[in-house]
């Protein structure tokens, strides 16, 4: 009989070996530091800018950047600077939410179809594959406008079509473990349906899940700030970063890029953030 | 198989545009309409009929080329579904034809380089290209290309009796944004691929024979690490129709996308529903198509014989 505490321990060692190496990565070093950046600008943002992001000033309006407004101004003189910084805020709240809900819906469906096979499992693939047949925006535009537009429906509908992704990952991953000992054990001791699936399979599955959440939490802010930007996302006055390029966009053969350019980049440099720590966490988890 | 999936998408889209928003005549004349004139309406459209009657009568509809007729424009859907396709279809064979040979040749670079700089760089660009999303990736090449150095036209829209190349002109920027998405996807599996096949024993009895290095990579490996990128390059195409939407709005194009994008922003549930179901069987036809084609390449399958 093995002593409790270490193997506690042994465990805790991998585990701490795991992250050392993970911030020894290159990748997922500059990907944290660009995630962390916005997280910050999303949290503290609002105190730290020099401007009211939400103050017109029509008579400097469509100014060019400049020492007093660095990014210059949009067309109602608004600072685009102190925009692009609080922009971080309902993206990051949005996209998180939806992301944790697919995890959980997912996850739930993913063991549900690996423990049960036969049946249960062929049910849920075909609807999990007709979810998949259709692109997310494609679902999000017929539910929003079935719904109504609103950041709940936005969370729901995101949750639903991430959550069939999520549950196939989950699912090839319980295929592998339900066959070995400890689930047939447990089901000699007879432990309930629930305790096995949630106590017994999910902590060994936990991996995949991990990489697949951050890799979904990329889509899911790609998918906001894309149902944002054609309206159907967060509505106005919100500084966010899709709507302010979908307010700007149409003035862009007048030169007036600084309107546009700079919610360009922030979105794509915290996709690429988000993607660089996936890609870590997965690099590291897979060696 | 398909069918029972397409079936289960019918049922779905059939709940989004008929179910979910409870009274159609109310949300299409807003709260303020008459109790009336909503009621008139419905029963103009036939909404107020039993649900599995209103299902029966659009899939059967639907079967047979009627998709109903829009509510926007009280003219039949179908005119505009077929447009609108045939301009999409235009706009994503250039970025296939784009995307295509540069993944693949993306991914086989990639394997040949296996753990080296160049292979992580191709790694990495590729899966943050995959993550960009369209408009971002559209408005900053609208800016260089478009605005600055004034290459190319920032509107996709052609003028009527335009030739090919004008056309092929004027689709060329928008099609970049959607070879950004799908280069990372395609050169991910070609390059898995070809990493299994330059492991794979037939391709060290190659070498061992003393075949030219040449040799080996073309008629050996190459040939074997493409198959299953075929099918990767046919479930994509649901991923590139997603990013037409946008394409489309930001080019002001008149795809499949923009028909999509309208109808929602006007509520005109027919031709809503009848664009996303055409993008649903147009997924299964390619899916299909795709496994077709594996089959054909496969000599494996091709021959039956089966494991």
């Amino acid at each position: 009989m093995t002593d409790p505490g270490t193997e506690e321990s042994a465990h805790d060692y991998t585990w701490r070996n795991d992250l050392r190496r993970l911030f020894r990565s290159v990748t997922f070093d500059i990907g944290a530091v660009i995630v962390l950046f916005w997280v910050g600008c999303a949290i503290f943002g609002p105190s730290l800018v020099p401007h009211d992001p939400f103050a017109d000033d029509l008579l400097n309006s469509l100014m060019p950047p400049s020492s007093d407004h660095w990014f210059g101004t949009d067309q109602l003189g608004r600072d685009v600077f102190s925009r692009v910084i609080v922009g971080a805020r309902d993206i990051l709240t949005v996209a998180p939410i939806a992301t944790v809900l697919s995890t959980i819906l997912g996850t739930a469906l993913g063991l549900t179809m690996g423990y049960f096979g036969g049946l249960v499992d062929e049910a849920l693939s075909r609807l999990v594959d007709a979810v998949l047949a259709l692109p997310t925006v494609i679902v999000a535009l017929l539910a929003l406008t079935a719904l109504g537009t609103s950041t709940v429906t936005v969370l729901v509908v995101i949750a639903f079509s991430f959550a069939p992704i999520i549950a196939r990952t989950v699912r090839s991953a319980v295929l592998t473990e339900v066959r070995l000992d400890y689930i047939a054990a447990a089901e000699l001791r007879r432990e309930s349906t629930l305790y096995i699936l949630f106590v017994e399979i999910l902590p060994n599955v936990l991996p995949p899940i991990l990489v697949e959440t951050t890799v979904r939490l990329g889509y899911a802010i790609f998918t906001v700030a894309t149902l944002s930007f054609i309206g159907f996302g967060i509505q106005p006055p919100s500084p966010d970063w899709g709507l302010s390029i979908s307010a700007n966009y149409g003035m862009i053969s007048g030169g007036f890029w600084w309107t546009v350019l700079f919610d360009s980049l922030a979105i794509a440099s915290l996709v690429v953030g988000i993607n660089l720590v996936a890609d870590g966490i997965e690099s590291t988890l897979n060696d | 198989m398909t069918l029972l999936t397409l079936w289960l998408l019918s049922v779905l889209i059939f709940a989004g545009g008929h179910i979910l928003p409870g009274n159609v005549g109310r949300a299409m004349l807003g709260p303020f309409a008459d109790p009336t004139a909503v009621e008139v309406l419905n029963h103009q459209m036939g909404t107020d009929r039993p649900v599995l009657v209103q299902y029966a009568d659009w899939i059967a509809g639907f079967v047979t080329g009627d998709m109903g007729e829009s509510y926007a424009y009280r003219s039949p859907v179908a005119p505009f579904l077929i447009t609108a396709l045939l301009n999409s279809a235009k706009l994503a064979a250039v970025a296939f034809v784009l995307v295509v040979p540069l993944g693949i040749l993306g991914g086989v670079v990639a394997a040949l380089h296996r753990g080296k700089a160049a292979d992580r760089v191709l790694s990495v660009v590729g899966l943050s290209a995959t993550v960009v999303p369209e408009f971002v990736s559209g408005i900053v090449l609208i800016l260089i290309f478009g605005v600055w150095l004034d290459w190319f036209p920032i509107s996709a829209t052609w003028r009527d009796g335009a030739g090919p190349f004008t056309q092929l002109y004027h689709l060329i920027l928008p099609s970049i944004p959607l070879v950004l998405i799908l280069f990372g996807y395609i050169a991910r599996m070609a390059r898995a691929g070809m990493i299994e096949a330059l492991d794979a024993d037939y391709t060290r009895t190659a070498v061992l024979k003393g075949l030219s290095y040449r040799q080996v990579i073309w008629r050996h490996v190459l040939r074997n690490a493409l198959l299953p990128t075929i099918s990767v390059v046919a479930t994509q195409i649901v991923y590139l129709i997603g990013g037409l939407v946008v394409i489309e709005i930001l080019f002001r194009y008149q795809g499949i996308g923009s028909l999509i994008y309208t109808a929602a922003k006007k509520k005109d549930f027919p031709m809503l529903q009848a664009g996303v179901m055409a993008i649903g069987g147009l997924f299964a036809l390619t899916t299909l198509l795709a496994d077709l084609l594996y089959a054909r390449l496969n000599p494996r399958i091709r021959f039956g014989g089966r494991e």
